[in-house]
This record gives C-alpha cells, sequence and structure tokens, in this order.
C-alpha cells in the first residue's frame, strides 16, 4: 500500500478505476449474458442434451409455436400471475399497515407471520402435499367436510390451491415491505388528519394508500415478475398436473428439455419467458413512472 | 417447533426498530381498538401455524399413529424415529453440501459486487454507466430461463454434478441485485470522507476496505444474508446440475427423500423441519438482522 506521487494523481484526476467492477462483470457476462445469448443459438438448434448440437434452423420454433401446450402453459402462466397478485397484493398491504401498528400483540403475531419465509420452496410444498391429502391431511382432521377435497388431484380446484400457497409462502415477504414502508409515513399527517376528524378509513384512503405509492409500485413489481419464477413450489407440488393445468411456462421449459430432452424447444420457450419477464418489467416501469430503482432510493 | 415459535415473541417489543417508535404513537392514542384488523390478524395467523403444526406433530407421528389417529391431533406417545432415520440417511452430508455452496456462493458475491459497487458510485466514465446498466438489466431478465445454456456449459467444462457447478452460476445471479443495494447504500457516504482520505495519499484499494466497507457494513450483512437464503433454499440448478447423493444439497434431498420414503409421511415432513431448523435457530438468536436480510433493502 506504498503510495507514489504518480498514483496519487490519477486517482485524484479519474476516480477509482473502473477495473474493480471486471471481476463482477466477468462472472456476470460467463454465467448470464453468454447464457442470454445461448438459449437464443439453441432455440434454432436440435439438441438431445447429451450428444452434438446441429443446426436447425426454425424447426423448434415451428414445434413451440404449433404446440396447443405452449398456449396452455402461457395461460396457466397468467391465471397464475393474475390470481396471485389479487390474492397476495391485498392481504400484505392489509398485514404490512396492521403489523407496522405498535400494539404488543400485533408484534407478537407478526414473529409468527414471519415463519413461512424460514421454509424453503421444496419444504412448502411438501408440506402441503401432506397437508391437502383427502385422507389424512387438514380436512380430515378438522372434519370439515368441503375440506376434505382431493385438492391436488381435481384439475378445477388446482390452481386455487398453487395460488393459495404461492400465497402462503410469498405474502410474509411482501407484508415485510409494506411494513417498513408504512413506518416512513409521517405521524404529523396522521395527526393533522385525527383533527379534522377523518375515520380510520378516510386515513387509510387519503393518507396510507398515497404515501404507499412506491412500496406498491416495488412490492407489485416484484410480485409480477417474480411469478415467472414460481418453479421449484409448483414442480414439487404438482409436478405441473393433473394434466397440464398447472404447467406453467417454467415448468414446461423445464420439462421439455430436461424429461422430453428437446433442448431446443425448451430453448425456444426459454427465450419467450426471457421476453415476457422484459416486457412485464419495462411495462411496469412505464405505468409507475418511475423506476425501480428510484423507487428503492425513496426511504434512503 | 409448536413450542419454540412461541420463544421468539418475548424479545419483540424492545427489538422493534427506533424509526418506529414515532410514527406508531399516532395508533397509541387511538380511542377505539380496531376490531375487524385484530380479527383478521388473529385470522391469518391460523392460516400461517396450522400447517407449521400439522408438519411438527405429524414428523412425531409413528406410521401406525399417522394412520389411526385424527391428523391434527398430537401423537398419544411422541416418537423421534422419524428424525432418526432423517439423520441416518446422510442428512449431515447433505447439510455440508449446502452450507459449502451457501458460503462458496456468498462470499466471492459479496466481494466481487462490492467492488463493482464501489466503481459504479464513485467512478465515472462509459464502461463504468455501461456494467451498471448491464446489471440492472440483469434485474428485469428472469435469468432461470437460461438453464438450458448454463448446463450445456457446465457439462462442456466437465463441472458437472460437482458443487462448483452450483456455485459459479448462484454467484453471477446473485450480483445484480447485490450491486444495486450495496451501490445504493454507498451513495449515503458523504463525499467529504472520500475526499479527505484522498489528500492523505489513500488509494481506492484502501479507501474500498478502510471507509466504504466500514460505511456500509450492516447493507453488506443484509445482502449476504439475502443471497445466503436464496443459495441455501435453491432448488432449480440442484435438479439440473448435480446427480448423486454426494453432491446432494438440502432442498434437493427433501424432494429425493419424499421420493424414497413416499409412504412415510412423518419421515418425509420430519426432513422437513430438519432442514428448517438451521433458519429456525437464525430467526431466534438474530432476528433482525435475518428479517432485513429477507427484504434485501426493498423497503428501506
Amino acid at each position: 500500500m506504498t503510495i507514489t506521487s504518480s498514483n496519487r494523481r490519477r486517482v485524484r484526476d479519474t476516480g477509482p478505476s473502473g477495473w474493480l467492477a471486471a471481476p463482477a462483470l466477468v462472472f456476470f457476462l460467463v454465467f448470464a449474458v453468454v447464457p442470454l445469448a445461448g438459449v437464443v443459438f439453441l432455440s434454432f438448434t436440435s439438441w438431445d442434451g447429451l450428444r452434438e448440437i446441429r443446426l436447425e434452423g426454425l424447426a423448434s420454433w415451428t414445434t413451440v409455436l404449433t404446440d396447443p401446450v405452449t398456449g396452455n402453459a402461457l395461460l396457466v402462466t397468467a391465471k397464475i400471475m393474475f390470481f396471485s397478485f389479487i390474492v397476495q397484493a391485498p392481504i400484505s398491504l392489509l398485514l404490512g399497515v396492521f403489523t407496522a401498528g405498535s400494539q404488543k400483540y400485533r408484534a407478537a403475531l407478526a414473529v409468527l407471520y414471519f415463519l413461512p419465509l424460514l421454509l424453503s420452496s421444496a419444504a412448502v410444498a411438501i408440506a402441503f402435499k401432506a397437508l391437502l391429502d383427502p385422507n389424512f391431511g387438514l380436512g380430515p382432521g378438522l372434519q370439515v367436510p368441503i375440506l376434505i377435497q382431493d385438492w391436488l388431484g381435481n384439475s378445477d380446484l388446482v390452481l386455487f390451491v398453487v395460488v393459495f400457497v404461492i400465497a402462503w409462502q410469498f405474502v410474509p415477504f411482501h407484508t415485510l415491505i409494506y411494513q417498513g414502508g408504512v413506518r416512513q409515513i409521517p405521524a404529523s399527517l396522521y395527526e393533522a388528519a385525527e383533527i379534522d376528524g377523518a375515520g380510520r378509513v378516510r386515513q387509510f384512503l387519503n393518507i396510507t394508500l398515497p404515501q404507499l405509492k412506491y412500496t406498491i409500485i416495488t412490492s407489485s413489481t416484484l410480485m409480477v415478475v417474480g411469478s415467472l419464477a414460481y418453479f421449484d413450489l409448483i414442480f414439487v407440488l404438482t409436478g405441473g398436473g393433473p394434466g397440464y393445468s398447472t404447467r406453467l411456462l417454467p415448468l414446461h421449459m423445464y420439462l421439455t428439455g430436461f424429461k422430453a430432452n428437446d433442448m431446443g424447444a425448451a430453448s425456444a420457450l426459454g427465450v419467450i419467458l426471457i421476453a415476457i419477464g422484459l416486457g412485464l418489467a419495462l411495462l411496469l416501469q412505464r405505468l409507475g413512472g418511475k423506476n425501480r430503482n428510484d423507487s428503492q432510493l425513496e426511504g434512503a | 417447533m409448536a413450542s419454540t415459535t412461541q420463544l421468539p415473541a418475548a424479545p419483540e417489543a424492545p427489538a422493534l426498530p427506533q424509526a418506529a417508535a414515532r410514527p406508531n404513537s399516532r395508533r397509541a392514542g387511538r380511542r377505539r381498538p380496531n376490531l375487524p384488523g385484530g380479527l383478521g390478524g388473529w385470522l391469518w395467523l391460523a392460516v400461517i401455524v396450522l400447517p407449521i403444526y400439522y408438519v411438527v406433530i405429524t414428523s412425531l407421528k409413528n406410521q401406525a399413529g399417522f394412520f389411526a389417529t385424527n391428523p391434527m391431533l398430537p401423537p398419544a406417545e411422541p416418537t423421534l424415529d422419524n428424525y432418526k432415520l432423517v439423520l441416518e440417511n446422510d442428512f449431515a452430508r447433505y447439510f455440508l453440501n449446502s452450507v459449502v455452496v451457501t458460503l462458496g456462493t456468498v462470499i466471492p458475491a459479496l466481494f466481487v459486487s462490492f467492488m463493482a459497487a464501489y466503481a459504479i458510485v464513485r467512478g465515472k466514465g462509459r464502461f463504468v454507466n455501461w456494467t451498471n446498466n448491464l446489471f440492472l438489466l440483469g434485474l428485469a431478465i428472469p435469468l432461470h430461463a437460461t438453464i438450458i445454456p448454463i448446463y450445456w456449459m457446465i457439462t462442456r467444462a466437465h463441472l458437472y454434478d460437482t458443487l462448483l457447478a452450483l456455485i459459479l452460476p448462484s454467484i453471477a445471479f446473485a450480483i445484480p441485485v447485490s450491486v444495486l443495494i450495496l451501490s445504493n447504500f454507498m451513495r449515503d457516504v458523504p463525499n467529504e470522507l472520500f475526499e479527505s482520505m484522498r489528500l492523505d495519499g489513500c488509494s481506492d484499494w484502501a479507501m474500498l476496505w478502510r471507509l466504504a466497507l466500514p460505511m456500509t457494513k450492516p447493507a453488506v450483512i443484509t445482502v449476504g444474508i439475502y443471497n445466503a437464503l436464496h443459495v441455501w433454499n435453491g432448488f432449480l440448478f440442484p435438479l439440473i446440475l448435480t446427480q448423486s447423493p454426494g453432491t446432494r444439497v438440502l432442498p434437493l434431498s427433501l424432494w429425493t427423500f419424499q421420493g424414497e420414503f413416499s409412504v412415510n409421511i412423518p419421515a418425509v415432513l420430519a426432513s422437513v423441519v430438519l432442514a428448517t431448523l438451521p433458519l429456525l435457530v437464525l430467526y431466534i438468536v438474530a432476528r433482525r438482522q435475518l428479517i432485513s436480510g429477507l427484504t434485501a433493502g426493498f423497503s428501506k
């Protein structure tokens, strides 16, 4: 760490060397950017995962785009995205406000609310598989007839079961985000409203909600973009079934590539997945008016 | 776990961040208690706790008891045999693998991300800007869509079925969010401190470790925990990049246990409890750090 005068002048003139960013950049280029290019390239090839990769032109794309399972996977993905957002967003928002309160019992409840965050998706899926069993699970345990169903075997119900389990696992995370957001709201706003005689509901609608704008954008972005990554939970819980009823896009990609050994078609599905993810992220940024980077800085 | 979950309740009150104290005073001054809020809070508690309760009591039943007793009632004669069975099935090895992969990912990822964040915040020029934009783009893309080229690269590099195969892409995937959060925090370090150190003739390398690191230590811990949780609970990379029991990590071992002991539900659920125990211990001893790590500053 000897300091020479030339070293000193260089530093003063240009700021730190950009080379400090190089190690991170190299890792990211090799294991994220190259694979991104690779998935586009592989979508124009035929490969079974073992033998030589052969260029095939648009064959994989034709397969993927004409296969009704692809359309179904897109529909399932959209449904899960939509329903899990509709279920999670209001619950997380309300729980965030609730746990930000100062009452002792709320703090104690919050400690328990966050327990699902400790479990891996595989653990959550295995636990619910046992819990939802029509013979030895929750339904027969509580002796409530309506709860005794073949939850995971009924293709009309299974999608909502998946949405519920997703909510069970991820609502705590978003509750935390909202709790942090609510705690940033200045108390003076509520005191003023109190003097004006505004009730609890009015305070919530006129102060809490508008003040949480950036928190809502952050949480919603994470929810929507994150729903493209619900792979492990559904893989273990239903395997995409029964039939194709919970086979969403990431799972369809995995099964096409690693179970049906059609890496070309799976890569084409990967490209579609990336396009949707990017499109959604850009759209949400546009809708929010500010980008996520700013919204996070908001409270800083 | 049913009893341990009660434990963390007591220290919650003093553990509340000071920031919460002021805005919350408004609630203490309220006249009427919030009945619907309280009701909803207790209802959600039931939703969260019932599955956990079911998992714990079932893991303590023997197989005959599992089939004979009411699923929601605790066993008449609790047994630890299921835990013994899981531990005898190489649980320690899977645990150790998870530890190696988690530390092997998080430490290098923090190291390179921290240097990159420093270069991005303090540096100027096109290279640094371009790098930052690339990382931001990485946040918007569902990187898991690139598993097929990653699988190809790992098999080509003869790393398939090694722990390094899990570590390398995990580092790359951790970089965008780590750099984003670390650079957000590093912007809060007053410029004058850097200036005065520079006048004293310090190199960037020295400023990086002697000024920037101590000033952003909470953020580094937060990012470290966030990444560690993701890697610890990660399922997709182990599923496609490893195969043998020698390289199996915990989440994958839950899935294979489930396959091997499919008729022995209590043993499967015991493996779920065992795999969650390390994080539960962390939650009890260092809840605040863990929670801040979970949201990775998203609610900052």
